[in-house]
């Protein structure tokens, strides 16, 4: 819209200054154009309260409510929080639950340990992938063409492609019999499969396309001249590097990064498919509570695990500004 | 020709080193999927695992007999009905979202804000809060009502985001000049808008058809009495894994596949009539 305000008003050569009473018919008819803002967005918008804004605020009220045996009553009871937070023992220092945290508060810190270490892993993993895409292709058709065939399996089903590490992680699968095939070891190995190994390397490949986007973006922005510049002042390529790729790239790797910490936050098909429910995630327990029937404990675990995630997220958000690539 | 500067070498070594790298990486996100596809053609005595013994469309067929694990035709035909669904709203609600972002408007930021929550929001929390909430009403959840209400929040974002893209290489000059011309506002959103934005609407629509497909966290409490194919995929899995699950797996991917080419393909086709 700024472009015909230019042209009507800026004096481009040879143009006649509008009369003063078209101009003011252009700014009302300007007011008016395009459908009402409000016809746009009401539709979305009560959809996004109805099915997104209020379900969240209930977690927060049931939460406090009471579970009696005749189902839910409305009460502002903290107990539910209690059982949270406090063992048993907690403060005795004879028992053997001596300032050991609640089994709750474990398994959020054991996902949180997970998130971290898979975040890590497809920093690792992606980073190279992103940068071959955007410093070592040249023809964007190319780029497109590989950055796509990466995000392909992203489109497919999640359960899916960690079913699919069955033929190759378990106890008869590939990867065993190529170990026994080269006698590295003579009985199966079992720590593929159904364990942390295969937990970690399922949500690698399932999830790493969601930190390559972004950082492929990032680094296609950067000015390739600038990279010249250094080079031709005789810089390394590893300075190169560290004083304008890395920097330049950091807003994508902390956008990436949020997106995989929020997504393996809330995992839990993953864990049950590849972990065989030896383990929990604070997915997998909200779940369970809802699944017997303990709705405010099962809220007071969600708030928990979304009380995490806020704090996550700030935290990448107070180490990186992503403000000028939004 | 150029001389094969030692710097030139140097260049070729690298790029030779990523491109084995992002081979070995294609290897890594495909290999696993491709290892379920040999595997779903399986012997009839054969198992989750190589060696293949023989090679039959037994568990291809076992997959079409009603019986075997759920009722599996049923629970694609729910999938894709819902996936429609979303596609449509989706597209809808994106492309309005997306021309009224063009002003701007006294709480479009936290309007902003929300549509891009429905992105962070952890399925299982949506599902919980929407799940206690219609049972403290005395609504029971079912795939067409709770489940279309939640696969649109999820779906929004990311169709949105798209129809923002559209809009911002849009050229609001061509709108301008029709208007200039005496034409209406509908007059103007039928000639000249929506066929410019076509390929973007479709790309956003497809974007939640696929989305909406696969999706299976926000639909593990709010399905109701039937489930659509993830949940299906997921109750199978609970049982012993047999090849069935792969060839369902297989087929399962092969058609989100097609949905992509499909969308690609008309997104190509849009996007050159549209220049």
């Amino acid at each position: 819209m700024s472009k015909v305000d230019d042209i009507h008003h800026s004096g481009l050569i040879g143009s006649q200054p509008p009369p003063a009473h078209a101009a003011a018919q252009a700014k009302i008819a300007h007011t008016e154009e395009g459908f009402p803002t409000a016809w746009l967005i009401t539709p979305a918008t009560i959809w996004l309260i109805l099915f997104l804004v209020i379900p969240l605020v209930s977690i927060i009220v049931f939460s406090f409510w009471e579970n009696t045996p005749k189902g839910l009553e409305p009460a502002f009871s903290l107990d539910f929080y209690g059982e949270y937070f406090y063992t048993k023992g907690f403060f005795d220092p004879e028992a053997d639950r001596f300032l050991l945290p609640s089994v709750f508060l474990r398994t959020l810190g054991s996902t949180i340990y997970f998130t971290l270490v898979t975040m890590v892993l497809c920093l690792i993993v992606g980073y190279p992938i992103a940068y071959f895409l955007a410093m070592q292709v040249q023809a964007f058709k190319w780029q497109l063409a590989l950055f796509l065939l990466c995000m392909v399996p992203f489109w497919t089903s999640y359960l899916i492609r960690a079913v699919a590490w069955l033929p190759m992680l378990g106890r008869r699968g590939l990867i065993n019999q190529a170990l026994i095939g080269m006698g590295i070891v003579d009985k199966p190995v079992s720590f593929l499969f159904y364990s942390e190994f295969g937990y970690t390397l399922a949500l690698v490949q399932i999830y790493v396309v969601l930190g390559i986007g972004p950082i492929f973006f990032s680094l296609a922005k950067i000015d390739k001249a600038i990279l010249e510049a250094a080079l031709d002042m005789g810089a390394t390529p590893f300075q190169i590097f560290r004083e304008i790729i890395g920097p330049m790239s950091l807003p994508g790797v902390a956008i990436g990064m949020i997106f995989i910490f929020v997504v393996i936050m809330g995992e839990f098909a993953t864990a049950v498919v590849v972990y065989g429910g030896k383990t929990s995630t604070a997915g997998t327990v909200i779940l369970n509570y809802y699944g017997i029937a303990n709705y405010p404990f099962a809220a007071v675990n969600a708030l928990m695990l979304m009380l995490a995630m806020v704090i996550g997220i700030v935290v990448i958000l107070r180490i990186v500004d992503i403000r000028k690539e939004l | 020709m150029a001389r094969w500067t030692p710097e030139r070498w140097r260049k070729l070594r690298v790029k030779t080193g990523f491109s084995i790298y992002y081979v070995i990486f294609l290897l890594f996100i495909y290999g696993p999927m491709f290892a379920m596809f040999v595997l779903s053609f399986q012997g009839r005595r054969g198992g989750t695992s190589f060696p293949m013994r023989g090679v039959s469309l037994y568990w291809w067929n076992k997959l079409l007999e009603p019986s075997t694990v759920g009722d599996m035709q049923g629970a694609m035909g729910r999938s894709i009905i819902l996936a429609l669904m979303v596609m449509v709203i989706t597209g809808l609600f994106a492309t309005m979202l997306a021309m009224a972002f063009r002003k701007k408007f006294f709480f479009s930021n936290v309007l902003f804000y929300t549509i891009l929550t429905g992105l962070m929001v952890p399925g299982v929390l949506l599902s919980l809060g929407m799940a206690i909430l219609m049972r403290q009403l005395g609504i029971s959840p079912a795939w067409y009502t709770s489940g279309l209400a939640v696969h649109v929040i999820w779906s929004l974002p990311f169709s949105y985001l798209v129809m923002m893209a559209v809009f911002n290489r849009f050229d609001s000059r061509l709108e301008e000049a029709a208007r200039d011309m005496g034409a209406d506002e509908w007059t103007v959103f039928k000639e000249i808008t929506l066929p410019l934005i076509t390929p973007g609407v479709v790309a956003a629509g497809l974007f939640g058809f696929t989305l909406s497909y696969d999706e299976f966290a926000r639909m593990t409490l709010l399905s109701g009495a039937e489930n659509t194919l993830p949940l299906d995929i997921n109750a199978s899995m609970t049982q012993r894994i047999r090849p069935t699950l792969f060839a369902l797996g297989t087929a399962s991917t092969l058609f989100s596949l097609l949905m992509i080419s499909v969308f690609l393909g008309i997104y190509t086709i849009l996007y050159r009539r549209s220049r």
